[in-house]
């Protein structure tokens, strides 16, 4: 199935801005993360389709992922 | 011995007086609230004589305790007709705090149609006729008070926005660099202006340090809350990487990124004003991406803005305002944003106020979507010189909407929406709707918990927890506004354990107390229920707690959001 991976903050350091990948069906959100070389306490918000979601969410074919370090403002 | 000083404008006289017991715990917001609570009468118009302007440095300004050097200011606000709280960096704080000042408190308004300054130093406060800068625009007036009484003087000074009585008037505050920060919201620079006060120097030569009742306790809490700042990753390391305009690409992918006046929740051209792209520009042409508003900040989430051939542009080029110029008036080009945002410090004038402000004039059809050279324009031809569109367009979204007949007007109490849509972020909906500041999103910041994950999660697109966290959040703010701190050591003291009780440690030892978290909790309430309480004699009643209609009759995009909170929901927010 085709994902869209986006990357942000320091995520973007040595890796990319945004991907096309294909990935087999079941695929979680953490199986991606892990293969980008991030481990779960880098990670700050994860974002599915513009929601919030667990690492553990499963992924279908077409789903945008957003991965984000702990970032702020205001 | 920390002292009240009062500027009588009405008779151009001065007093000292000694800080009275029940104002002797208070400092910051707290201070500011309760001295407008107990002095200006609610129903008083906020540009006539009544009204009075405070400035007070916060409990802790003034000691190395790490980010505790911001101001405030408090007067009844002419943009909202409740009262007001606005909180900046810059130098004057801390001057203000080694000089023993409590509070300036400033009254009447001259019987001449003249303008003046205050001195303000180790004799007390001056006041002087003022002719030469009068007319002049913020950058100038700094320059020629650093000429006339040399460059560590600290300023407060209003641009022609706040000479003109303009309702989206600033007070500008230089920073360490000579550049400016802001108290923003609510107009405070007319009340200032409304008292013939161009500008205010401050000199704190000879002014002894800060006392510290016990300086081993403070130096050891010190030490925790600083390594609290550093250890966390917003604070530590997010926001002095890219700054708070960070946020665009996360409320942006999240759906609550309010484009084209909140009409829909994405920005097509985020990218290009992200904090990421804006962090690679500021470092290819040679700007610094961090750097802080006041001497003892740790976190330095400001930053200096440099154009293509690497010449100073702006500084303090914040999230709140890159999103109104860009995402809300469809503008994509961040230079132009970073060129109105330094017009908007030289003119005096609110930057988010202004920035919703150019979202209604847009749909208003005043000028085209995405404009930005016709909005540099109208900055600097028409606000800037108070033409009669100018002054409409300087009393902000509320004023331009009701001229020109729009419906949309993302305000609440006349105060314009900020960078969050409340459809699709709903707990910073309740915040806009119950601020005793109107529509203010520092007031109760649930984009933490809503959409940053920090201090918990709450899902941002249901209504369940929303009203519970925006009042913790709000009683909280209120504290930690009276002690000066920024506001951004809330990230880490969400989430660390540590922070928040050396915060608390670094106050009893300043001033050799025992205050307990509940102590602190309960004078937030008390600052809270202080504020509402002025605003109800003021005429305002659970009816302006809500959120202009088009929130819950028009849904936003991506997620089809809806504003849906009935009116008895939203009013629970006050039973504490
Ligand atoms: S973190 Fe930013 S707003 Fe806060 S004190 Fe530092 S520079 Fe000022």
């Amino acid at each position: 199935m085709n994902i869209t991976v986006k990357l942000f903050a320091t995520f973007r350091n040595g890796r990319f801005k945004v991907a096309r990948q294909e990935h087999p069906q079941g695929t979680s959100c953490r199986t991606i993360m892990l293969g980008l070389g991030l481990s779960e306490d880098e990670i700050g918000v994860v974002l599915v389709n513009g929601r919030h979601v667990p690492l553990d969410q499963v992924l279908h074919d077409g789903d945008t992922l957003a991965l984000f370090p702990l970032v702020g403002g205001g | 011995m920390d002292k009240i000083i009062r500027i009588n404008m009405n008779d151009l006289s001065t007093s000292t007086e000694t800080v009275p017991a029940a104002w002797a715990g208070l400092g910051g917001r707290g201070l500011t609230s309760t001295i407008v609570a107990a002095e200006v009468p609610p129903t008083c118009h906020a540009l006539g004589p009544n009204n009075k302007l405070v400035f007070a440095p916060g409990l802790l300004t003034g000691t190395p305790a790490a980010n505790s050097g911001r101001l405030s200011a408090g007067a009844k606000s002419p943009l909202t007709g409740t009262i007001k709280e606005s909180n900046a960096g810059g130098t004057a704080a801390q001057m203000l705090a080694r000089l023993d000042i409590k509070a300036l408190i400033i009254e009447g308004i001259p019987k001449e149609d003249k303008w003046y300054s205050l001195h303000v130093s180790m004799e007390g406060v001056a006041i002087r006729e003022e002719t030469e800068l009068v007319g002049k625009w913020n950058f100038a007036v700094i320059e020629a008070i650093e000429a006339r009484l040399g460059k560590k003087t600290g300023i407060l000074t209003i641009g022609p926005a706040g000479e003109m009585k303009m309702t989206a008037a600033n007070i500008s505050v230089k920073d360490p660099d000579s550049k400016i920060r802001s108290h923003g919201r609510g107009g405070l620079g007319a009340v200032m202006g409304s008292k013939k006060i161009k500008f205010i120097s401050i000199d704190d030569q000879g002014a002894p340090k800060v006392p510290i009742a016990d300086p081993e306790k403070f130096k050891t809490a010190a030490r925790v809350f600083a390594k609290a700042l550093m250890d966390h990753p917003v604070s530590g390391e997010g926001l002095p990487t890219y700054g708070t305009n960070v946020l665009v690409n996360i409320l942006n992918e999240a759906g609550g990124l309010p484009t084209r006046n909140f009409t829909v929740g994405n920005f097509d051209g985020a990218d290009k004003i992200s904090g990421e792209t804006m962090h690679d520009t500021i470092v290819a042409r040679g700007g610094k991406p961090k750097h802080g508003c006041h001497a003892g900040c740790i976190i330095q989430c400001s930053q200096v803005y440099h154009d293509q051939q690497g010449k100073y542009v702006t500084s303090g080029f914040e999230y709140e305002t890159i999103w109104g110029l860009g995402a809300d008036c469809c503008i994509d080009n961040l230079d132009d944003i970073a060129r109105a945002d330094n017009l908007m410090d030289d003119i005096g004038i609110d930057s988010i106020e202004t920035a919703v402000m150019f979202g209604v004039a847009m749909e208003a059809g005043i000028l085209p979507w995405g404009d930005s050279k016709e909005m540099l324009r109208i900055l600097t031809e028409e606000i800037g010189r108070g033409t009669p569109l100018g002054r409409i367009l300087g009393g902000g979204a509320g004023s331009v909407g009701k001229t020109y007949g729009v419906t949309r007007v993302p305000v609440v109490k006349n105060q314009g929406i900020p960078a969050y849509d409340p459809r699709s972020v709903k707990g910073i909906g309740i915040t806009y709707a119950t601020s005793t500041m109107g529509a203010d999103h520092t007031a109760g910041y649930t984009i933490a918990t809503n959409i940053l994950n920090v201090g918990g999660y709450v899902d941002p697109l249901k209504k369940d927890g929303q009203v519970e966290l925006s009042r913790n959040l709000q009683i909280a703010t209120a504290a930690v506004d009276s002690t000066g701190m920024c506001i951004f050591i809330a990230f880490p003291a969400l989430d660390i354990p540590e922070c928040l009780p050396a915060l608390i440690d670094m106050i009893n030892a300043r001033f050799g107390i025992n205050l307990t978290g509940d102590d602190v909790t309960n004078l937030g309430k008390h600052i809270l229920k202080v504020e509402h309480q002025f605003n109800i004699e003021a005429g305002f009643s659970n009816i302006h707690d809500r959120l202009p209609e088009f929130f819950a009759t028009e849904t936003v995009a991506p997620h089809n959001a809806i504003w849906d909170f009935s009116a008895a929901e939203i009013d629970e927010f006050w039973n504490f």
